[in-house]
């Protein structure tokens, strides 16, 4: 059977990766360096389904309790720690 | 000063016999401590060389005094190895994953370099090799022949603690020794450990430190006898059946013996590391107290690490018991003058604050606000008595510091246990007041969860500017009246300061003006009186309502729903027939009664609405309400007088006949359901049981019973209907001060079904509850129905199922406070290092663990009850403002 798109299922967030020029600014917003971002990994089902790869950025939008939209951002990694 | 050295890191390993024996000071051959004449024996357990813990001895090997002299370890030459308990899991592991004669890791060259590399693989990552580990030693086992000496592996059973066997054959430590001995070092490292600093043969013990006498200090008892430590009476024991065994096996002695004394000494060494080995029976003191050996000086709540490593003690602190004072304002506590007297300010001389500081050490310290200390210019701290203060009082300089004693209008931290919120610990005004006990006003129990029934309390006296500006700034008691944890006043008027308001608020309710005066004689008014509401015979009446507004603030405006509103279909708002409708307007109360909803703590709408109202002194404004409501609650109550006895929970014949039917009848009819059961009549409900669905049946007939002589009692106790203001159990109940209509009804109707998990009781004996009943009776009286109430009293037996009942509720408080706290401490250790920063962002450490905090950047004691916005409100000022304007 083929794998479903993992990003339609209504419990699944929209993932989208991050233009080098939105990072930049991202990490101007927040006077931080990308290792400080939240991570995830490159074989999360999201992440393989839009392709992001190692040291990009993923923009998470997910619905919340407190304030209908929040955004996340996560930084891609390979493996746990190092 | 020299700049505290940083830790790169960490190394663990074991000490070889070789690095103990080299560490220590002395062998310990003697069991005995002290010769008769009290000198320490050398060569004994309080050899001189160990250290020094007698004042002006000098350390035999240091040459320093006591206290200067860290101690020195000496050690004792086991005559024969011994397991270590705390590696008894470890070495069980080593010995079966390793060759019975050659010693070799029980894998082929290819199977060990494969584990090797993907090792040094997980090392660089910085992983744990936890599990590589793991399946090492289980591939190991299941080698039957070993690839290097074909010898064949036998099986090894592990008997706790300390016993190691093999084919019915019992491993002595020696033969354990000797076979980690031949593990070559390349095989050690596939067991998880380092060959340099962890050789396995370390485990078993050949030599044992001696730990030095400053870390087991004897103590001289008044008689002058000496009391050894614990670990002394474990050292004597090691050496007395050392020497033993050592003796016997000179002797030659058969193996048997020597067996038993070996058995013996694993026995006294392993207590001695750890005495809470499951499968050891602790060692015990004369008096059968367990002893706190190695292992229990560590471990737990008061062990070393979270006893006395984290745990943190203060100076400037006292505690004693609280009583209630309500002409206090919320601010403030009443602090005890001889706990005063003992606390201290330091106050840095000026030339603004010279002379009245003059006057403080002039007065000295029994003197109440004086001093106790003052500090020199070059550290050097002088006592201030009675009779050198006059004389100090001169010498004092600009730059010294005072040591003042705590006087009126001092911030000081006030704390009671367990410290669950931020609320727990506020900042309070001192008042220095006659007797021993801190006063509070009961206003502020809420968030301190406190009562008078003995509660204790803490205070602390910041000795900081910086630390009594935050103080005051960001924990005094106004501040935190809006609780985090809801968005609303967790402070506000409790039992009788509801009942009070309740009272004094009543429709019908008239004062004269002195009567009036009277009320509010106490309380702070910033309002002019206004015209009587009531004028009857020439002479002025105010009524309860205009008394209460006398101490709102002019600009508060809130409508409130009171506890007692029934919900009517449509509201009448303003003409409400049962006065449940609340409104201020412009600072006076229009209509409604006050009540808990109004003024209680964890809802009182007045105290929200006057923080939300005055934008900038909120706080203030809301405090000074507070401590004029709580006083004139107080007055009016003592105005109107208020007490409870027997004769309020008093019911008519008529009322107690038509209980008692209504019972007999749900007792009658609870026997037909059980009749219809065991003739097998009865239908199982859905998913249920007969058994099931017969107590269920049983259980709603008999609460629906309970409720129906409730509402009996209720209506002749005046509180539905009508409501009988002369009964104060009905106007605590309606006002929200205290207790309930099920209160009410287990006083006056019937005190109804107990229960033990939710279901009728039926333990005890078998089939039935109690040696009185039938077996298989399942009759409401025989499992656990109570019909009696309080006040007519219970007949034995229900008594005994009431108790039963009881019980239950105790222990389910005291495991519940126990694991909620336990979850607390993890909760806590989880989240501690979380900060808000000023861009939004929540924060640990460096690293962002959310962009806006909780996702809307909404601080919930800002928040409406958890809401960030409260639109209804809004649009109902809005349209309150329009019908004005």
């Amino acid at each position: 059977m083929k794998n479903p798109n993992v990003l339609k299922h209504k419990m699944v967030p929209e993932h989208v990766v991050m233009s080098e020029e939105e990072v930049q600014d991202l990490l101007a917003r927040y006077s931080i360096e990308l290792k400080q971002l939240p991570k995830i990994l490159v074989t999360d089902p999201a992440c393989k389904e839009i392709g992001a790869t190692k040291d990009d950025v993923v923009k998470i939008v997910r619905r919340s309790l407190t304030a209908d939209e929040a955004v996340s951002f996560r930084l891609v990694i390979d493996t746990k720690m190092g | 000063m020299s700049s505290p050295k940083r830790i790169g890191r960490i190394k663990f390993g074991l000490l070889s016999p070789k690095e103990y024996r080299k560490m220590s000071v002395t062998k310990v051959i003697t069991a005995d401590t002290y010769d008769d004449d009290g000198f320490p024996i050398e060569m004994g357990l309080m050899d001189p060389r160990l250290g020094v813990i007698d004042p002006g001895l000098r350390c035999r090997t240091c040459g320093q005094r006591a206290g200067e002299c860290p101690g020195h370890f000496g050690h004792i030459e086991l005559a024969a190895p011994v397991v270590h308990v705390g590696f008894a899991k470890l070495i069980r592991k080593i010995l079966r994953a390793t060759c019975r004669r050659c010693g070799h890791l029980l894998l082929d060259e290819m199977q060990k370099h494969d584990y090797l590399s993907k090792m040094h693989e997980l090392k660089d990552k910085n992983y744990s090799i936890e599990d590589v580990v793991k399946n090492v030693i289980k591939e190991a086992r299941k080698t039957v022949t070993c690839p290097y000496c074909a010898e064949q592996a036998r099986e090894i059973k592990y008997e706790k603690p300390t016993r190691y066997v093999e084919d019915n054959h019992k491993l002595m430590p020696a033969d354990i020794r000797d076979r980690f001995e031949r593990i070559p070092d390349a095989d050690i490292e596939l067991l998880g450990l380092d060959a340099v600093n962890v050789r396995p043969e370390w485990m078993i013990l050949t030599v044992l430190p001696v730990p030095p006498v400053t870390t087991r200090p004897s103590i001289t008892l008044e008689n002058g006898q000496r009391s050894e430590d614990d670990l002394t009476h474990k050292l004597v024991d090691i050496i007395r059946i050392n020497q033993r065994f050592q003796e016997n096996r000179e002797a030659g002695a058969p193996q048997l013996i020597i067996e038993d004394l070996w058995e013996l000494l694993q026995y006294h060494v392993t207590t001695f590391l750890d005495n809470e080995v499951s499968g050891v029976p602790p060692a015990r003191h004369r008096s059968g107290r367990p002893l706190k050996t190695l292992s229990q000086r560590l471990k737990g709540k008061d062990g070393r690490f979270r006893g006395s490593l984290s745990g943190k003690r203060v100076n400037f602190s006292a505690r004693t018991v609280i009583s209630p004072d309500p002409n206090l304002s919320i601010n403030e506590v009443g602090v005890p003058e001889a706990i005063a007297r003992e606390m201290t300010v330091p106050i840095i001389v000026t030339p603004r604050n010279i002379n009245e500081l003059r006057e403080y050490v002039k007065r000295g310290p029994s003197d109440h606000p004086g001093a106790n200390y003052i500090k020199r210019l070059d550290g050097r701290r002088v006592k201030v008595t009675d009779k050198n203060g006059d004389e100090v009082a001169e010498t004092i300089e600009n730059g010294w510091v005072v040591e003042r004693q705590l006087k009126n209008g001092d911030i000081v931290l006030f704390n009671r246990q367990p410290s669950l919120h931020r609320m727990s610990i506020m900042a309070h005004r001192v008042k220095v007041m006659p007797f021993k006990t801190f006063r509070l006003n009961p206003a502020v129990c809420p968030p301190y969860n406190a009562d008078f029934d003995g509660d204790e309390m803490n205070l602390h006296v910041p000795q900081t500017e910086e630390a009594r500006a935050e103080a005051r700034i960001l924990m005094q008691v106004e501040e935190n009246i809006l609780s985090p944890r809801f968005g609303g006043p967790i402070i506000g008027g409790i039992h009788d300061h509801i009942s009070g308001l309740f009272l004094l608020t009543q429709k019908g309710t008239r004062f004269t003006k002195s009567e009036v005066h009277e009320l509010l004689r106490k309380c702070d008014v910033y309002k002019a009186l206004p015209e009587p509401a009531i004028v009857k015979d020439g002479t002025g009446y105010y009524t309860g309502k205009q008394v209460f507004s006398m101490i709102l603030p002019g600009k508060l405006n809130v409508t409130l729903k009171a506890k007692k509103c029934v919900m009517h279909d449509v509201c009448l708002k303003t003409d409400c027939e049962s006065d449940a409708y609340v409104k201020v307007e412009a600072g006076s109360l229009i209509c409604g009664v006050i009540d808990e909803k109004a003024v209680g703590a964890f809802s009182g709408a007045l105290l929200d609405g006057i923080i939300r109202e005055y934008t900038d002194t909120g706080f203030t404004e809301a405090s000074r309400f507070l401590d004029n409501a709580t006083k004139l609650a107080i007055r009016s109550i003592m105005h109107f007088g208020f007490s409870f006895g027997i004769d309020d929970e008093d019911v008519s014949q008529k009322a107690l006949l038509e209980i008692d039917e209504i019972i007999e009848k749900a007792e009658e009819r609870v026997e037909a359901l059980i009749n219809a059961y065991e003739v097998g009549e009865l239908e199982s409900m859905p998913g249920r049981t007969l058994n099931e669905t017969l107590e269920m049946k049983i259980m709603q007939e008999l609460g629906r019973a309970r409720d129906k002589a409730g509402e009996i009692a209720g209506k002749n106790l005046g509180f539905a209907g009508e409501l009988a203001l002369d009964n104060s159990a009905v106007v605590m109940a309606v006002s929200g001060a205290r207790g309930s209509m099920l209160n009410l009804t287990q006083m006056a109707g019937s005190v109804g079904q107990q229960s033990v998990r939710g279901e009728r009781i039926k333990r005890g004996y078998y089939d039935r509850t109690l040696p009185h009943f039938q077996k298989g009776d399942l009759g409401a009286d025989t499992r656990g129905f109570v019909r009696s109430s309080y006040k007519k009293g219970l007949t034995p037996t229900e008594f005994f199922f009431h108790a039963i009942g009881g019980r239950e509720g105790l222990v389910d408080t005291a495991v519940r406070t126990s694991q909620s706290g336990y979850l607390q401490r993890r909760l806590i250790n989880a989240l501690q290092d979380l900060e808000v920063g000023y861009d939004g962002t929540v924060r640990s450490g460096e690293k962002v663990v959310q962009f806006v905090y909780g996702e809307d950047g909404v601080d919930p004691t800002k928040s409406d009850y958890g809401k960030s916005v409260n639109v209804q409100k809004i649009i109902q000022a809005v349209i309150d403002k329009q019908g004005k304007g």
